[in-house]
């Protein structure tokens, strides 16, 4: 099991009056029975599970405020917690912390279509965003593979991505302002209605530091008008040396496609197989390349890429002429990872970046490991932007693969680093790769980050255990498992 | 007036012997790339060493197709960016040489100065800032360690967003020594539409409606002078000349949208990074406010006699001033922030360069420049505190 910080038993001990304490704040939002807290015990990495000492769901600033500023002088320690879908344990509890869930926080508080911003709680789902502003033509452009159900303040800890983030940014591109509450009880506000904050930028510092330096009560997002179209091809290569090649041209030649994802010859087999896309199965790479804009710029980026891909061999090449079209393009590669789940009893996703040039050698290295653990893998990749996430295929009920597959993957991790990338694209460090934050940071780099979150939280109270490796010890363990297809959300598409 | 030594590094072990004799004696470090914005806040009080970091120079690694740039930071901006252009790409978020905003001659911008103090032009509007396209760097703290933070890919979530407070940070907390920077592709083609005769108000609102449209619009600006406003768009040829007939007909009840010939059109870009409008101001604001308050902040503005330029479609206002008056708390008023660009060395030592935060943001942001810089070795009095 995977080791987090030791428990303070006296903590757990006043559990009742801590529970007494918070309802005072939030009279009609602490879940202390056992049975109700099991809800909370994990998020969407499942390997790990743990009940929080109780959980609180306030309603508004002032309430979150006051739990923070009692936790900090009762020196209790505090998890955040959206709506827990972190694939790498951002929001898995602590049996000595209180769970603080922003799911009540679910009201979108203004639209300002002239400005095009959106001010927002941050329980509210990213695609709930999108939603709201649609009817006027407008989108909030991040979308990650779980926005049905991931919120944004979880985007904000996370800094999350998707598949279109190559054109329009990751979160914290899109987000221009928080109201924040730091351990203390202190609120701040970070940026705002404008192009830029005033001072240092610690809104950008806020975003993706993964619960680690404040818990967000309010977010401003900028908005997008939504392009006027969208169309997709759909490219086979014989060698995934020649896709590889055919994307570096696509770029050099000043296109910037909304998305550009690849598959290799396992995935797309896995993906065809379940839900019968059209994919040409004879293709050792599989491009799927989306351009969206005015009808005038698709329609001549389409021709332009066609002749690129045709340039570097393509074996075949579809390209969509209807809405329907593009979303069966996309459907295969958005049902990846639980074709794969078909394939093996198990499977462990991983979230690594390499500088694309690398891609035909990190995936000769991932084949020769692939051999030397006796263990499958399939590869889809977020080729616009180098995020690669393989898929490694074992039997936890075989005895010794499921320590296989977790060697297997951090080879592939260390591998991604070594070849100038990093540990996770998009997923996250939170406890899944934080003992892997070595392989890219020395110990005088990892302390520097230590005291940054020192300026926050000096006594270490948010979110403890998550990021860095614990001080004093180096045991490597944790990732995301999925077992007969189960997942935390199996209704949530991931890719 | 303050002694000032100075001292050219040529690596990071010279850094790292200077923070660790600052830290010993009493002296603190300027860091300087080209200079071009030396006049940019207080001088300084205390004894000072003036670190030049253009020995800092020199491009690391660049393969067009990875959209991403090795640089060290004392490499002056105008090579980065030939070199880019012969590779047909660009720095997207367009950043400018500010030489002659403070009356100097241009050229002697590092794209380290860039990072340091934010430095983003027009394009802003639809590409975003420069802590949008600061990937990862190398740098020295102010404890005297070498550090690298983020990465050389451009999807990277791992440990803290360290670039973003980089940019901005005014050689503030570490010293630079080399920077991945994102490139994008240049565009095929640039077109300027423009828009005459429209007070600030109908401006703001032509440009919200551009900008809401599906026209793409890169950047758009108002030149209250010549009462122009202008949309400029850029893309492949056949994607602007379809964007241009929309925004003519989204447009058409607010004017005749003409399109600027290409002199015209660099001359009229150029003017919001030079400035020349407003070279005689003695006090040279640039003020970030919400879009939709910018007309009533001008009006407010003009009253005091202050002359002003409007750039990101309302969000950026260059504003010229004879003397500091009631301008931070106007623009305050519209939910804004103001920085003090240019000034005499008197009122620069009385008035922050940086607009004041609030008391617990303040707080939050000393702490975090104590983290990188415990005994404030870059804090030379530029800015206010120490």
């Amino acid at each position: 099991m995977l080791a987090m910080p030791p428990v303070d038993h006296q903590v757990v001990a006043r559990r009742a009056a801590i529970a007494r304490a918070l309802r005072a704040i939030v009279p009609d939002g602490v879940i202390d029975d056992p049975d109700a807290l099991r809800v909370y015990e994990s998020d969407g990495l499942t390997a790990y599970r743990q009940p929080p000492l109780l959980t609180v769901l306030p309603q508004t600033t002032a309430q979150v405020a006051q739990i923070l500023r009692w936790c900090h002088q009762q020196g209790i320690k505090v998890v955040p917690r959206g709506s827990g879908t972190s694939l790498s344990g951002g929001a898995l509890p602590l049996a000595d912390a209180v769970l603080l869930g922003m799911g009540r926080f679910n009201r979108i508080l203004s639209i300002d279509y002239q400005d095009r911003i959106v001010v927002t709680q941050p329980g509210v789902t990213n695609l709930a965003i999108t939603r709201a502003v649609e009817d006027a033509g407008f989108y909030y452009a991040p979308d990650p593979s779980s926005q049905i159900a991931c919120s944004i303040g979880g985007n904000v800890a996370e800094n999350s991505g998707g598949v279109h983030c190559l054109k329009y940014g990751l979160t914290t591109n899109n987000v221009l302002g928080v109201e924040m509450v730091l351990i203390d009880g202190e609120v701040v506000r970070l940026g705002g209605a404008t192009f830029e904050a005033a001072g240092l930028d610690l809104l950008g510092l806020v975003v993706g530091s993964e619960g680690l330096l404040g818990v967000v009560t309010e977010v401003t997002v900028a908005i997008l008008p939504r392009p006027e179209t969208a169309r997709a091809l759909l490219i086979g290569f014989a060698g995934v040396e020649a896709a590889g090649q055919a994307v570096a041209a696509i770029i050099a030649a000043g296109i910037i496609p909304a998305g550009m994802e690849m598959m290799d010859k396992a995935a797309t087999h896995a993906a065809e197989a379940f839900v019968h896309a059209g994919y040409p199965l004879d293709a050792e790479a599989l491009l799927i390349i989306e351009l969206d804009g005015p009808q005038a710029e698709c329609d001549h980026l389409i021709d332009a890429v066609r002749a690129i891909t045709q340039g570097f061999g393509c074996t075949s090449c579809r390209i969509s002429e209807t809405e329907a079209d593009r979303l069966n393009f996309w459907a295969g590669r958005k049902a990846a990872f639980p074709a794969v789940g078909r394939l093996s009893p198990d499977y462990y996703c991983m979230d690594g970046t390499i500088p694309r040039r690398q891609l035909a050698h990190v995936l000769r290295r991932m084949a020769d490991l692939s051999a030397q653990y006796g263990l499958g893998v399939a590869n889809v990749f977020h080729a616009g932007d180098g995020n690669l996430h393989p898929l490694i295929m074992y039997d936890a009920n075989i005895a010794g693969q499921l320590e296989q597959a977790e060697a297997f993957g951090a080879d592939i991790l260390r591998l991604c680093v070594e070849v100038g990338g990093v540990l996770t694209g998009e997923h996250g460090v939170g406890v899944e790769k934080r003992d892997l934050m070595p392989a890219m940071f020395t110990d005088g780099e990892l302390a520097q980050q230590r005291s940054l979150k020192a300026a926050f939280d000096p006594d270490g109270l948010l979110n403890p255990g998550k990021v860095f490796p614990l001080l004093h010890r180096c045991a490597e363990q944790g990732r995301v498992h999925v077992h007969h297809g189960q997942t935390a959300f199996p209704d949530l598409p991931r890719f | 007036m303050a002694s000032v030594t100075m001292a050219c590094p040529r690596d990071a072990a010279d850094l790292v012997a200077l923070v660790a004799a600052a830290r010993a004696g009493a002296t603190r470090l300027a860091l300087c790339g080209g200079g071009s914005k030396a006049a940019f806040g207080a001088v300084p009080t205390g004894p000072v060493t003036r670190v030049d970091m253009r020995g800092f120079a020199g491009i690391v690694d660049y393969d067009p197709a990875e959209l991403v740039l090795t640089v060290r930071p004392g490499t002056p901006l105008a090579e980065v960016e030939t070199l880019l252009a012969a590779h047909g790409q660009m720095l997207a978020f367009e950043p400018f040489d500010h030489g002659p905003i403070h009356g100097c001659a241009g050229g002697a911008a590092t794209i380290g100065g860039v990072i340091a103090a934010g430095v983003a032009g027009s394009r802003r509007l639809s590409r975003g800032q420069a802590r949008d396209h600061l990937l990862g760097f190398a740098a020295v703290s102010g404890r005297g360690e070498a550090f690298v933070a983020g990465a050389r890919v451009t999807k990277n979530v791992t440990g803290y967003d360290l670039p973003k407070i980089a940019c901005g940070s005014w050689g503030r907390m570490f010293a630079l020594t080399e920077l991945h920077v994102k490139t994008l592709p240049r565009a095929e083609m640039q077109q300027t539409l423009v828009i005459d005769g429209l007070n600030p108000a109908a401006a703001v609102l032509a440009m919200s409606r551009a900008l809401g449209s599906q026209g793409a619009v890169a950047a758009a600006a108002h030149d209250p002078i010549a009462r122009r406003t202008a949309l400029r768009l850029e893309g492949f040829a056949a994607s602007v000349a379809a964007r241009r007939a929309l925004l003519e007909g989204l447009l058409a009840d607010t004017g005749v949208l003409g399109a600027l010939d290409a002199d015209a059109a660099t001359a009229f870009w150029q003017g919001f990074r030079d400035l020349a409008a407003l070279a005689d101001a003695p006090l040279l604001w640039r003020v970030i406010v919400p879009a939709g308050h910018a007309p009533g902040l001008i009006e407010a503005l003009e009253l005091t006699g202050a002359r002003w330029l409007m750039d990101w479609a309302g969000g950026l206002l260059w504003v010229g001033t004879r003397a500091d008056g009631a301008l931070r708390s106007l623009v305050e008023a519209a939910g804004g922030h103001a920085d003090l660009v240019r000034a005499d060395a008197a009122t620069r030592g009385r008035i922050p360069a940086r607009h004041p935060q609030a008391p617990a943001v303040a707080a939050l942001e000393a702490r975090v420049r104590r983290a990188f810089d415990p005994d404030g070795v870059f804090e030379t009095g530029r800015f206010g505190d120490s």
